[in-house]
């Protein structure tokens, strides 16, 4: 069980009055391998959770444990933490700063305490991981198109072998193709490396995709946690936070609404595909 | 040579910039704009795609004429971009909203920084209060009047930027990718704000985005790859051509993937399906 929060709230301006619970008594458990999806619409907190899952916020009141241990306990080693529990921000591209790509992501193994040529075999393992042509190595970062720019970034974490590599709405701003190529990559990570994943997105259809588990978060509480199909069932109390439900799920309401007997928990369009041929043939 | 009716017409559209090594030396020209004709009319609701890279924001930046054509001309509402004497005319005409809200607001309060373009063309103060009013009410924002923008949502952000650049009272309203960094309701409210304008104001609307679920109320669609026009027909004819925008590095809405899964498995559904209604509809056809 790799990563545990236990009743975890975190309030800004405690000692104001203008006092905001941004997670209100958290509870969740990331198993070792997962692939969780994070959904919430702007403001429900998802972005503060993420920052406590690598000791970058420390809970008002509760426990985070990362492999059995308290991660504010004083002789625990944060510095490590943040190399294990990976976190790529949102339009992560910028914060590349060095002259070339392959610099840039030895910077992260580096600043860990990593020799230089353990640093070195690091990014060629994590450049080649997230699929970067050889040839753009020794380019400067900044020339690089958005998605490859993307896949630098995550490099430089990947360099610093993290467990759990968490992704902050990783596809934002990128064409479709490249955000497909984004998650692919993402999934494979879980799939040949064994990490965990934990990816906030606002793609209902993205989530449903990938994710494994889905995490629902409205007003710093969570709402659901469940697998996609059983999450995507609640339509209306979805819609009432302001979030959706995948097209197609919302396809097969209508036609359910119509007479038609079809499934409710369907969330892909190779899903419905398949159960609406049957019903025609 | 003028086209009073065309609002925005180019002619073999070229840009081309030079590249160069980390020195600094020249080492190519690339055209980013590549032969482009371009012709919307007044009142059109024009949606322009393209995957990352495909020339369509350099595209936008001719409009207004941020950028000049390499080889070619754009005319706007009949004022050729290249004459500098019109390019107040012209900015005038054509406004501009950008990608991040945050690098467009400039306002300490939300009706100071729609006020700001119209109090630099000049227009007296009496009006210029009446045309924030109108412009915020435009776009739903009103009653934020007083708000400072930097407590707004980003769709909220957007939507001031909005009516920054109708204040100004220009014929069309040119959208460079403005939902890209919104979340979905946000996506929604700017959505449907361009929509307003263009729908009750009769503004020209050319939108530029990724989001396949914007275009579908579109007049015309353009697809654009490497520089130039790949594809283009109203949102059914290019729905219709899946395979294609996926090859573009495009998507199409799950509808329409469906309908067209459906398809491959021998169900008969028509080609480019848009909505959820309209995919509802059809599928009940089949079944009765």
């Amino acid at each position: 069980m790799s990563l545990i929060l236990d009743h975890v709230t975190y309030e800004y301006g405690s000692d104001t009055e203008l006092a905001v619970k941004a997670l209100d008594n958290i509870e969740l458990v990331i198993d070792d391998n997962e692939f969780l999806g994070l959904i919430g619409h702007t403001g429900s907190g998802k972005s503060t959770l993420v920052q406590h899952l690598n000791g970058l916020l420390k809970p008002t009141s509760g426990h985070i444990y990362f492999n059995g241990r308290d991660i504010h306990e004083n002789d625990f080693d944060r510095r490590a933490l943040r190399g294990e529990v990976g976190l790529v921000f949102q339009y992560p591209e910028h914060q590349l700063f060095e002259l070339t790509v392959f610099k840039d992501v030895c910077f992260g193994p580096k600043n860990m305490g990593m020799k230089p040529e353990q640093c070195e075999v690091a990014a060629y393992e994590a450049l080649e991981a997230v699929g970067l042509d050889e040839e753009l190595y020794d380019q400067s970062p900044l020339d690089l198109s958005g998605g490859q720019k993307r896949r630098v970034a995550i490099a430089g974490v990947l360099a610093m072998h993290p467990k759990v590599l968490v992704l902050d709405e990783p596809t934002a701003g990128l064409d479709p193709k490249g955000r497909d190529e984004i998650l692919d990559l993402v999934k494979e990570l879980k799939k040949n490396l064994g990490m965990t994943i934990v990816l906030v997105s606002h793609s209902m259809d993205d989530v449903a995709e990938y994710a494994d588990k889905i995490v629902v978060m409205d007003r710093g509480k969570i709402i659901y946690h469940d697998t996609p199909k059983n999450v995507f069932a609640h339509a209306k109390e979805l819609e009432a936070m302001g979030l959706g439900v995948p097209q197609v799920t919302s396809v097969m309401k209508s036609l359910a609404d119509a007479g038609i007997d079809v499934p409710q928990d369907i969330t892909t369009v190779d899903e419905a595909a398949d159960v609406l041929a049957a019903l025609c043939k | 040579m003028t086209n009073a009716e065309n609002i925005v017409k180019t002619e073999n559209l070229v840009f081309e910039y030079i590249r160069r090594d980390e020195e600094g030396n020249p080492i190519g020209v690339k055209a980013a704009v590549d032969d482009v004709d371009l012709n919307v009319e007044q009142g059109q609701f024009i949606a322009i795609l393209g995957h990352n890279g495909s020339g369509k924001s350099t595209l936008a930046k001719h409009l207004n004429a941020i950028l000049l054509p390499t080889e070619g001309s754009v005319w706007i509402d009949g004022m050729d971009t290249t004459k500098g004497d019109h390019l107040w005319d012209i900015r005038q005409k054509i406004g501009m909203v950008f990608q991040n809200p945050d690098n467009q607001i400039i306002g300490q309060v939300v009706e100071e920084d729609v006020g700001f373009g119209p109090e630099n063309m000049g227009v007296p103060t009496e009006e210029i209060w009446a045309r924030v009013e109108e412009s915020l009410k435009a776009v739903g924002m009103y009653e934020y009047r007083k708000h400072s923008p930097n407590k707004l949502s980003g769709g909220q952000k957007q939507r001031v930027s909005i009516a920054g650049v109708i204040a100004m009272h220009p014929k069309c309203i040119v959208l460079d990718e403005p939902t890209a960094m919104l979340d979905p309701n946000g996506r929604w409210e700017v959505v449907r704000a361009a929509r307003a304008l263009n729908d009750v104001e009769g503004v020209t609307v050319i939108l530029i985005t990724h989001y396949m679920e914007e275009i579908v109320h579109a007049d015309h669609v353009i697809v654009m790859d490497q520089g130039k026009i790949a594809m283009q027909g109203t949102p059914r004819e290019i729905f219709s051509r899946v395979e294609e925008l996926k090859e573009l590095r495009l998507d199409v809405p799950k509808v329409t993937e469906l309908a067209y899964e459906l398809q491959k498995r021998g169900i008969p559904m028509p080609d480019g399906i848009l909505t959820k209604e309209e995919f509802v509809t059809e599928f009940l056809k089949l079944k009765h």
